[in-house]
């Protein structure tokens, strides 16, 4: 070929953009910034439970029992006298810790063993995803329910309970992504830098696999504090007295006729938390889908 | 044979089977799929320092040869040495460095993850190929060697186009010090305006680094001015070897001939028309019998039909696997002319 053409054209080979990477405009992103406004305003109302609450949550006052919105205590009192507002501030606490770890889990868990299974396939894949489809075709609650109910209520056996069945839907999710992403040229282009199994998994198939996971974990937490808040509804949640919203509703359901903020401001507390957590999954499938990356 | 080859392929072959359909195994009768011939007893030699293209049309096995010799892709049959010595099925890091790979679409053979400083770092790292404070010095030398500026160390392959990204790939590739590069259609995905600046990059790179490059195209017009030597496959095994120059003037095969007037060309009129191929290649599931070329091919006698010809020296470096090599009539075509 001839030089010159090569120089005429190589002019061409501009490159292509020189945008910044979509992540840093992350506060481009209206539904992810409100998601995390509401969130992180409400993991800071959870954590400043000590300092902002304005009575003790568990500390029984009969003789105010009931009382309704205003005055000291802002959102009324419950039937034991205690005061609402508290409880919702130190129920938060409860609440979004039990939410985050029951994911934390089977997040990393179902991760792993979803990696494995897609990328070396196998016997161990088949076993896993049998395994995986026997899961699946519980009904949730049913299962955490059951297994609640055999491990006895409380906040470890939630996240006993939770764990074992919710990371067969991150196994899933990241075994799906990569038995697509091991057939990249530069999964291949890897192996032949000589580069190990676990360093091809871990650095190579791992972040072009893991956004679909994450975007599942924020939905998968407002589901995890749903399913806290049933248990709780249920008498197997976290044991009395300890404030928890789930247990909040419960208490406060008997006197719904006469006192409906008792159980319909937790309530709104936890679309609130739902909808905030939803909005960072949003956000976040916006900036991680790959087909908004190319 | 000369003794310079890096790579010679001995006899490989590739079959993939192909379970048939449970419905089928029920109804007696039913035609049996079998197996797949991707590649049926290929020879083939590298030789050291030499630029030797590979072209056939899709299915002919040429990726299936490429990938065989990057070792991502294991032989049925058959053997392959490195400089006199053959490679082991499962080959160590330093082996597996020595033959490296470019790969046709630059898109998915770049993660889209991570920046280019580090593709190149973590290679130059993993194989100490310089000391740890050399590293960002030699990635800026190897951006350089292809043709890019230093500030395509801090960038993502997103941010790119496919000429560059094809040059990032190629850094990638060399980074690790081979003898060998494997390029598998490394400039069919390009646009035709960069496709000359990476071939231009390929003869450059084999003069500068002494790389042996084996370079696979569907398309001889590619090839025509990068290569030292042409293997034109068919169907799973090669028909035609020659010296680039010998080839193009001397064909001494009807599908050679074929690929040569195929190329498209400003000139009105093609004086070898009756050598314009028909049809497609036949199923690699059911290979004819005979010369497997037989029919598509516009000089085939009955004996095309009965006897498969293997490859064999016709003049010198010259093999050609047709029945009637020699006495094809004498080649004109618009593009040798």
């Amino acid at each position: 070929m001839s030089t010159p053409t090569a120089l005429l054209f190589r002019a061409q080979e501009k490159r292509r953009s020189t945008r910044t990477r979509s992540l840093k405009a992350w506060y481009r992103n209206p539904s992810l910034v409100a998601g995390l406004i509401v969130v992180g305003a409400l993991v800071l109302v959870a954590v400043l439970a000590p300092v902002i609450a304005p009575f003790d949550p568990v500390k029984q006052d009969l003789q105010n029992s009931l009382l309704a919105p205003g005055g000291a205590h802002v959102l009324g009192t419950d039937k034991y006298g205690r005061d609402v507002l508290s409880r919702l501030i130190w129920g938060a606490q409860v609440d979004l810790r039990i939410g985050f770890m029951a994911v934390l889990i089977p997040f990393v868990f179902g991760s792993v063993v979803g990696a494995l299974a897609g990328y070396f396939g196998g016997w161990f894949d088949s076993i896993v995803m049998q395994i995986v489809d026997i899961f699946f075709a519980f009904p949730f609650y049913v299962m955490v329910i059951v297994l609640v109910f055999v491990l006895g209520a409380g906040e470890v056996s939630i996240y006993l309970a939770i764990s074992a069945i919710s990371w067969v839907a991150y196994a899933k999710i990241v075994r799906g992504e990569v038995l697509v992403a091991k057939k990249q040229d530069y999964i291949v282009a890897a192996r032949l830098g000589g580069m190990s199994h676990g360093r091809v998994i871990v650095r190579h198939i791992g972040p072009n696999v893991m956004s679909q996971a994450i975007i599942y974990a924020m939905s998968d937490i407002v589901l995890d504090i749903m399913a806290i808040v049933t248990l709780g509804y249920l008498g197997l949640g976290v044991a009395p007295p300890t404030a928890e919203w789930g247990s909040m509703i419960l208490d406060g359901q008997e006197f719904i006729t006469t006192q409906w903020q008792q159980a319909t401001i937790p309530g709104l507390v936890i679309v609130v938390t739902s909808l905030g957590l939803s909005w960072i999954g949003d956000g976040l499938s916006d900036l991680l889908s790959p087909e908004r990356r190319k | 044979m000369t003794t310079s080859a890096v790579l010679r392929v001995s006899n490989i072959s590739k079959s993939y089977h192909v379970p048939s359909p449970i419905l089928s195994k029920l109804q007696p009768g039913a035609r049996q799929r079998g197996s797949l011939t991707a590649l049926d007893g290929i020879d083939l030699e590298l030789r050291a320092g030499e630029i030797l293209a590979l072209v056939g049309e899709s299915g002919s096995g040429k990726s299936t040869l490429a990938k065989i010799l990057v070792g991502s892709v294991e032989a049925s049959a058959g053997k392959l040495d490195y400089r006199g010595r053959p490679v082991p099925a499962k080959r160590s890091r330093d082996a597996t460095r020595r033959i490296q790979m470019v790969f046709q679409d630059p898109y998915s053979s770049l993660n889209p993850r991570i920046t280019v400083g580090a593709i190149l770092g973590e290679l130059l790292r993993l194989h100490k190929i310089v000391p740890r404070n050399q590293v960002r010095a030699e990635s800026i030398r190897l951006l350089n060697l292809v043709g890019m500026e230093e500030d395509a160390l801090d960038a993502y392959p997103s941010q790119f186009s496919g000429g560059q990204r094809q040059r990032i790939a190629i850094a990638r590739a060399i980074a690790v010090r081979p003898d060998v590069l494997i390029a598998d259609e490394p400039v069919s995905a390009l646009d035709v305006s960069v496709q000359a600046t990476i071939l231009e990059l390929f003869t450059t790179l084999r003069a500068d680094l002494g790389l042996s490059i084996l370079f696979v195209a569907h398309n001889l017009a590619v090839v025509q001015h990068l290569s030292q030597r042409v293997a034109v496959m068919y169907l799973g095994r090669i028909v035609e070897v020659a010296e680039t120059a010998e080839l193009f003037a001397n064909p001494r095969h009807p599908y050679t001939r074929a690929l040569i007037d195929s190329i498209p060309r400003m000139s009105e009129s093609s004086v070898n028309l009756e050598l314009v191929l028909e049809g497609e290649p036949p199923s690699p599931y059911d290979i004819p019998g005979g010369c497997r070329f037989h029919p598509r091919c516009p000089v085939a006698v009955s004996a095309c039909r009965e006897i498969d010809p293997a490859l064999t020296a016709i003049a010198g470096d010259h093999q050609s696997a047709c029945l009637l090599a020699n006495e094809l009539p004498p080649f004109y075509s618009a593009t040798t002319s």
